[in-house]
């Protein structure tokens, strides 16, 4: 009989699995590509695939809580007669207010405040619940220069020029008309409800030699007294770094593909730019090359997420670290409370992404003032610090087992990769051995 | 009260802007002459002041970028950015512009006697600029706000991306940008025109202009609109 003949197990495709048949139907029933927030979601060679060696006979440890290792980072030595000084090395990425509530900004500010450390600004102006939150602002000078005015720039303490981010290197904001409500749309000179986009090009500077006249203008408007950070996606770290420090940055900021967006094309995410773990050793050589090497501080962001991603960073040659998606989390976002709005949304608790319809349940991605009035910014705020605290005692824990009494004193040698492809990228030895790939033989 | 020279070469720039920036509130040293500026840049930027400034000689880059409340006026050419980012007062060039004049301009006066090369106007918010001359391609790139005055012809794609800045145009275009569009001279336009053109001190007769705008077929996403 027909039944009692062996059947194969149904087998669905690798190459065209659940997920991209239904990007498939979604796109011929929409004609439009997939539009979400966030930083790359596939699996990439990341700060899991290092690990510390510690000491032992060989290294000193220092005692693991009583014994100092200082965490503080001086950023913009190089011109800024005022550089900003950080009492830990983790900063809160640039977020505009238009992507994030007035509500989140704020606690972005007070957590950074409590904590110690610097927030950034972002595609939209500086608010004055922003502002007034934050002991030490960077405000981002951006393509669109929305709501950019010389006033709030001489308010910033530290002026960051953003010429790309690791989500979308190569291209500019996105805010969809759900999020321009009044008074974004009076902050960015825009008609309300428009689908907004950003420019992707400086208007007023094209290429390193203009930007260092660009950036010149920018010391003259400020005295010279602010430090001046260049924001690059990570693409070509080596090239874009040495071109940052021809055109007189006082700190860059290299953002990995892991790095989140207020909104893109997932195509744009997912497959333009490389790992921030690519990123570090090319730019950090790059600095040394010119001799420049924590004399322009380097700050690396994109998928960072506890003490120990911070610790390999430095260890890489880090100054410091920037976290946005990370904070945002320690706000509320994707906090499993809202689980059932999150199902009604069509997604469920880790998954949310679609930041730029402005329905956020958590109240931070959202211009909508009911719901962002769930956020409550002194409470957020208060986690956001916490969760800072957390990552630097991580950070130390792990320089004193390596016995260093700064987390700068980190250093490549204290590292070894799980896999080759770390390796490569960290350039570092494979655990266990002293092979490096393209640099000797085992 | 007479002029208050300030040589360039001597001071350089950043002497040359820390005395305009050092000028107390309501000092009555408002007449100021920049003289030898020698095409370097960022002459005379971000000034802050109801100060009457003239750069005696062609400008570099940036000049009078950010200005707040100051006329200035240069007795030359002016470099890239001429007036970027300006939130209010006015800034005057005798002769021609570079790229990216009045670039992403709040508010305030550019008139630009000479022509003017390509982006003039770029993403601007509010600025009103008029050329007495021609401009290059690619002005008036995602303008928001504001007007653009051109007595000459303008090169191509103008107003490309366009949102709710508004172009007068009284020469040829070469092409219009995607989603600008001419439209209809009203009264009302007839009647800012001639006042923009005033401001300038430029004669010109109002009705000899066209007006292009957005047409607002790219503010939401439609996938048949897509490039």
């Amino acid at each position: 009989m027909a039944s009692d003949i062996p059947t194969t197990t149904p087998r669905k495709s690798a190459t065209f699995d659940d997920y991209t048949l239904s990007e498939i139907r979604r796109a011929a029933a929409t004609g439009i590509y997939d539009i979400r927030g966030g930083g790359s979601k596939r699996h990439l060679p990341n700060f899991d695939d290092l690990l510390f060696l510690g000491a032992s006979i060989s290294r000193y440890p220092l005692e693991g809580y009583r014994e100092t290792c200082d965490t503080s980072v001086l950023l913009g030595t190089r011109f800024a007669s005022k550089p900003i000084k950080l009492d830990i090395p983790i900063t809160i990425a640039g977020m505009s207010f238009g992507s994030l509530s007035a509500q989140a900004k704020e606690a972005l500010g007070r957590g950074a405040t409590l904590a110690g450390t610097s927030t950034t600004t972002g595609d939209g102006g500086m608010t004055p619940e922003e502002r007034g939150q934050s002991k030490t602002l960077v405000y981002q000078y951006l393509p669109s220069r929305y709501g950019m005015n010389p006033v709030d720039l001489r308010k910033a303490d530290a002026i960051e020029m953003v010429v790309g981010q690791g989500a979308k290197p190569g291209g500019g904001g996105m805010l969809l008309g759900q999020k321009i409500s009044d008074r974004v749309a009076e902050m960015r000179t825009l008609p309300k409800g428009i689908d907004q986009r950003s420019a992707c090009r400086h208007p007023d500077w094209t290429g390193p030699d203009d930007l260092e006249i660009k950036l010149q203008e920018l010391r003259e408007i400020t005295n010279w007294e602010k430090p001046i950070f260049i924001k690059v996606g990570g693409t070509r770290p080596y090239y874009d770094v040495a071109l940052c420090v021809k055109a007189g940055a006082d700190v860059i900021v290299l953002d990995g593909m892991q790095g989140g967006t207020a909104a893109t094309q997932e195509v744009f995410i997912e497959h333009v730019g490389i790992p921030t773990l690519a990123c570090i050793r090319p730019a950090v050589q790059a600095l040394q090359d010119l001799g420049m090497h924590r004399k322009v501080q380097l700050i690396v962001s994109g998928g960072i997420r506890n003490g120990a991603d911070v610790a390999k960073a430095l260890a890489l040659g880090a100054d410091a670290v920037s976290i946005g998606t990370a904070a945002m989390v320690a706000l509320g976002d994707n906090d499993p409370a809202h689980e059932a709005e999150y199902n009604a949304l069509g997604t469920t608790v880790g998954a949310y992404d679609d930041w730029h319809e402005g329905r956020d349940p958590a109240g931070i991605s959202t211009q909508d003032p009911k719901l962002a009035a769930r956020l409550d910014p002194v409470a957020a705020g208060r986690r956001l610090a916490n969760y800072l605290k957390v990552m630097t005692l991580e950070a130390q824990t792990i320089a004193r087992a390596c016995g260093k009494s700064h987390v700068h004193n980190l250093e490549p040698e204290d590292l070894v990769a799980l896999t080759v492809e770390a390796a490569a990228m960290a350039n570092v030895p494979l655990a266990g051995t002293n092979w490096i790939p393209g640099q000797n033989t085992y | 009260m007479s002029g208050n020279n300030l040589d360039l070469k001597a001071l350089g720039v950043r002497g040359v802007n820390a005395a305009l920036y050092a000028l107390p509130e309501g000092s009555n040293e408002v007449e100021w002459v920049i003289d030898n500026p020698r095409g370097l840049h960022s002459i005379a930027c971000g000034l802050d002041a109801p100060i009457s400034v003239t750069v005696n000689g062609h400008a570099g880059f940036y000049c009078g970028g950010m200005n707040q409340k100051a006329d200035i006026t240069i007795r030359g050419h002016a470099g890239v950015g001429l007036a970027e980012n300006m939130m209010s007062g006015t800034v005057r060039v005798t002769g021609n512009a570079s790229e990216s004049a009045g670039a992403t301009g709040c508010g305030g006066l550019l008139v630009i006697e000479g022509d003017a090369s390509s982006r003039c106007g770029i993403s601007m918010k509010g600025i009103d600029i008029v050329v007495g001359g021609s401009i290059g391609h690619m002005s008036a790139f995602m303008a928001q706000a504001g007007h653009l005055v051109v007595c000459g012809d303008a090169g191509d794609a103008l107003g490309d991306s366009i949102y709710e800045a508004i172009l007068f145009v009284r020469g040829t275009v070469a092409s219009l940008g995607a989603d600008c569009i001419e439209k209809e001279m009203r009264p009302e336009h007839l009647n800012k025109l001639a006042e923009l053109l005033k401001s300038a001190g430029i004669d010109a007769e109002p009705g000899e202009f066209r007006r292009y705008g957005s047409a607002r077929k790219l503010y939401n996403f439609d996938i048949d609109n897509a490039y």
